[in-house]
């Protein structure tokens, strides 16, 4: 077996591995941590195919970004002393959980087929850039103006003191 | 790629991660022998000459210590915060280039860890995970201290993370490149000193903002925090997390050579050529440690509104207005840039005086249309 | 390019061992004797009156949300700064409208006090 594919079964079992931590555990905590690793994972798993823009992006947006505005949300509510949480949804959360993957899968499947990925392929970050600017530019212009609508999302939702 | 470049890789990596820890007890001892010296005190003298044994001391010390596990503290996350804490630190460095190329016979050894053509990014995203380790490590130890400094630690941090990743732009955007090997080259005929002051200095103030230093180590205020997220940890933890902190400052000094500096360039006499390289890289980096060392003498500590103030209504807005204006002054005539970047900068202050400082009334949605 | 990543990969499992190894060693080898004195939360000296705080200011997690804004806007100004040479005025002006926009949205955070500590 090449070292690309021995990289790509340790990284996967990883993501999935802390995937399951994350949705096992009762504590809000171990489980903001798990996510975290798995989206560490999984933005491994981008710069093993070669979109290394992608999987910092990942790192810095959702590990260092997303997550922590999770832990903030712990840290700042009551949920600090008492992290164990739990209710009786689980049944119907593993059901939604089953019906997202079978849905992802089945694109997946239906988008690839038996393709095969090869690993040495590198995605120049200037070809992003490229892309962006012609292909792109509205959709990145209209990004703005989500980011706005989100900022005053935030303001509005804080300010009700 | 055979295995002998395998195994150069790995003698590389060991050889790097042992000096970068004989590094850090230089820089810890040289804060306290050059703090003890600003201060009209003698610092550390008894372990060996000048007190240079002092930090492997200390470290053999905290190595021995009672590994005190509160009851209240989690069982998972306590220990493994002040490893989380310290990995990222030591792998942000991979990126730093710390000379050129060293050549043994037809083998080409780049002095650099690791050379990635994400590399700024990917010092960014170690920084990012940075606030794990001091998150984790508050809400683990179970205890008020540590819990309200993580908080203010890790607020701080994000907010200064912003400015530092607004003032890299100009520099990439110089550079063509997002490689640190590559942004060294592109200063071959100037350092981006010259033309990116602004950036220097919001990339400077994050800096010592992102590692928690004095004047912006109010996480760890001792006359109010104790010891701030840390305060829990005692012997070995204690001592990851203190690494960590030291880690950054090397780390941040070392990018900050590599982007406004030119990392290993400078001039040198023709024999020996990449051990010059090395040389200057350390030098220039020694200055930025100093720096750090300076400013934690020199400067009171930060109230908390000042410090958010600082990062969110100065550093924020001049970053992102600098990010056009320099792109401008690529393309167009320089004297019609400096018109509109004069411009530009007096109206941000006409604005920054006209925008109340005091909390405002809540505005309706119709006067908050017009506002904007 | 992968074989750019090997060292990351090394220095990883070196740094996460020599952590590892030193905090089990330390465990090994040093003194254990705990006390119920001890092993309470740290207090200054006194026994804790009060659990730790159970909330924090909203302000906190106002700072959270606009750093997850700005930290998309960020991460988009870096294929703009890379590609910038190739179509310099163009990408300026979609840039500047970008940064304009982001302006109208701080300005208004500013003005709602939405930066305010006090």
């Amino acid at each position: 077996m090449a070292l690309p594919t021995i990289a790509f079964w340790i990284l996967a079992a990883f993501t999935a591995v802390s995937t399951l931590f994350t949705v096992l555990t009762r504590n809000v905590v171990h489980s903001a941590l798990g996510l975290a690793a798995s989206l560490i994972g999984a933005a491994a798993l981008f710069i093993l195919f070669g979109a290394q823009f992608v999987g910092l992006a990942q790192i810095l947006i959702y590990v260092g970004a997303v997550v922590i505005l999770f832990m903030f949300g712990i840290m700042l509510t009551g949920t600090a002393v008492r992290p164990v949480v739990d209710n009786d949804q689980r049944p119907a959360a593993a059901l939604v959980a089953l019906a997202v993957f079978l849905v992802l899968a089945a694109g997946i499947v239906s988008s690839f087929g038996t393709k095969k990925v090869r690993f040495q392929v590198a995605f120049p970050t200037v070809q992003l850039g490229h892309q962006l600017f012609t292909t792109w530019v509205l959709p990145f212009e209209a990004v703005s103006i989500l980011l706005l609508a989100a900022l005053v999302g935030a303001i509005v939702l804080a300010r009700r003191d | 790629m055979d295995w002998l470049d395998v195994v150069i890789i790995l003698v590389k990596v060991v050889v790097c991660f042992l000096l970068l820890n004989l590094l850090l007890a230089v820089v810890v001892w040289a804060e306290r022998k050059v703090i003890a010296d600003m201060q009209s005190r003698i610092g550390p003298n008894r372990a060996g000459p000048y007190g240079l044994l002092q930090s492997i001391a200390d470290g053999l010390k905290l190595f021995t210590k009672e590994d005190i596990f509160p009851l209240s503290a989690d069982r998972i996350v306590y220990p493994i915060a002040p490893i989380i804490s310290a990995v990222p630190a030591f792998l942000a460095f991979t990126v730093v280039p710390f000379g050129n190329m060293l050549s043994i016979g037809h083998r080409h050894i780049t002095l650099q860890i690791a050379d990635i053509n994400v590399g700024l990014l990917f010092f960014l995203a170690m920084g990012s995970i940075a606030v794990y380790g001091v998150a984790l490590a508050g809400w683990s130890s179970g205890s008020k201290y540590p819990l309200i400094g993580a908080v203010r630690s890790s607020a701080q941090m994000i907010s200064y993370e912003i400015a530092m990743g607004l003032s890299v732009i100009p520099v990439v955007l110089y550079a063509g490149t997002l490689s640190t090997r590559g942004i060294v080259l592109a200063q071959q005929h100037m350092w981006f000193i010259g033309a990116q002051i602004p950036s220097f200095l919001i990339y400077l103030i994050a800096g010592v903002a992102e590692c928690n230093r004095a004047p912006f180590d109010l996480p760890e205020a001792e006359t109010e925090l104790v010891a701030g997220f840390h305060t829990e940890y005692s012997g070995i933890k204690f001592m990851l997390f203190f690494m960590a902190e030291y880690m950054h400052i090397v780390t941040i000094s070392a990018i900050a050579v590599t982007l406004f500096f030119g990392g290993w360039m400078g001039p040198h006499p023709n024999f020996l050529v990449p051990l010059w390289g090395v040389l200057w890289f350390l030098g220039k980096t020694a200055a930025f440690v100093f720096l750090f060392y300076w400013v934690r003498a020199s400067f009171p500590r930060l109230r908390y509104d000042q410090l958010m103030n600082v990062g969110w209504k100065f550093l924020i807005p001049i970053g992102m207005a600098w990010i056009p204006i320099s792109a401008a002054v690529h393309i167009f005539d320089i004297r019609r840039v400096v018109l509109v970047g004069a411009g530009v900068i007096v109206g941000i202050i006409v604005l920054s005086l006209v925008l109340p400082t005091k909390k405002p009334e809540v505005l309706t949605e119709e006067e908050a249309k017009t506002t904007a | 390019m992968l074989a750019s990543y090997l060292p990351i990969a090394f220095l990883l499992i070196l740094a996460g061992a020599f952590a590892l190894v030193s905090v089990t060693l330390s465990r090994l080898i040093s003194p254990k004797d705990p006390s119920p004195q001890k092993l309470m939360p740290y207090e200054c000296g006194i026994a804790e009156i009060d659990p730790p705080v159970e909330r924090f200011p909203v302000r906190f997690y106002l700072v959270a949300m606009l750093f997850v804004i700005f930290d998309v806007e960020v991460i988009l100004f870096f294929p703009w700064a890379l590609s910038f040479k190739s179509f310099p005025v163009f990408s300026l002006i979609a840039m500047s409208v970008f940064i304009f926009m982001l302006g109208v949205a701080f300005v208004y955070e500013w003005r709602n006090g939405g930066l305010e500590w006090d």
